[in-house]
């Protein structure tokens, strides 16, 4: 097993935390760390598939850190909106459906 | 109950993609290759620079586009909400955040520079520069950010303006971001000094705008 799929292997675990805790977890702060995670292990799945082969390949590597970026922004949004939700009305969860 | 059923659910996703990737067969592209063949005609030497801004120059366009328009969103949900955190008065820490702070602009024109070479370039000189008002805010040397005045405005906008700018002067070529051969280099380069900017104002400007406070607009 190469390193590289050792990578992309860890990705999907932290994936899958990630993906748990967006339903499992109500505090909209811990939501975005979960989304976060969740993009992590997207970036660690695309890097560590493509050197699998033992050479690193610099399409995704680029992809990703675009990728990187961006997350950074949206988690900056996010953080954002959190924020004037909390100015708003006091709150840090979204509100829950009743018919659920 | 429901917790139970997310967690199996998420456990089967990682068991089922674990088993995929276990048994994914190597790529029938190889990527690679052709990235180092098509190098010697991007402009630059370093592969993942020659992808960010050559290759996919289109990715890298659109990205500075959405981190803007990010910058653009927070700005117009309004960032006032009244907690001005008290700026630490400390000269110690002030003057060597200063300090920090020069030699990290430095650090930054370097990863710009050594980006068309080895591992570098725009995002990175731009996080740098980024990290260093940051560190500077935190200091209580930088103030918080209100409203963005004129010269702000075209700090912001000017790596996603020169960008399409170029872009646009050479779709008269016929293709898209398709440099000549001739002017790739300098092309490159032009557009990440632009990029380092922006990159750096619009980072910094996250959590700056966010920082700011005590306005009664809100």
């Amino acid at each position: 097993m190469s390193s590289g799929l050792i990578f992309a292997i860890t990705g999907v675990v932290l994936f899958a935390m990630g993906s748990a805790g967006m339903l499992l977890v109500a505090h909209l702060l811990r939501r975005i760390l979960a989304f976060n995670l969740m993009g992590s292990g997207a970036f660690l799945i695309l890097v560590g598939l493509a050197q699998r082969g033992g050479t690193p390949d610099p399409v995704p590597q680029a992809m990703v850190l675009t990728g990187i970026v961006v997350a950074v922004a949206a988690t900056a949004l996010a953080l954002a909106l959190l924020r004037k939700l909390h100015t708003l009305n006091g709150r840090t969860e979204l509100p829950r459906v009743e018919d659920d | 109950m429901k917790t139970a059923a997310i967690v199996i659910g998420a456990a089967a996703f990682a068991a089922t993609m674990i088993a995929a990737l276990l048994d994914l067969p190597p790529s029938a592209i190889h990527l690679p290759r052709l990235v180092d063949a098509n190098l010697p005609v991007s402009g630059v030497t370093h592969p993942v620079t020659a992808v960010l801004l050559n290759f996919r120059g289109y990715d890298t366009m659109l990205e500075i586009g959405v981190l803007l328009l990010a910058l653009l969103i927070v700005l117009a949900v309004g960032t006032h909400d009244g907690a001005d955190a008290a700026p630490t008065a400390d000269p110690m820490l002030q003057t060597f955040a200063r300090l920090a702070a020069s030699l990290m602009a430095l650090v930054a024109v370097y990863l710009l520079w050594a980006g068309a070479r080895q591992p570098g370039g725009a995002f990175q000189a731009g996080a740098v520069l980024a990290a260093a008002a940051v560190l500077l805010h935190l200091a209580g040397v930088l103030p918080a950010w209100r409203e963005p005045g004129a010269l702000l405005r075209s700090g912001l906008a000017a790596g996603f303006l020169v960008f399409l700018f170029v872009a646009m002067a050479l779709l008269s070529q016929g293709t898209l971001l398709q440099y000549p051969h001739a002017a790739a280099g300098s092309l490159i380069l032009l557009i990440e000094f632009a990029l380092t900017i922006s990159l750096g104002l619009i980072l910094a400007g996250l959590f700056l705008f966010l920082s700011g406070g005590q306005g009664s607009d809100s």
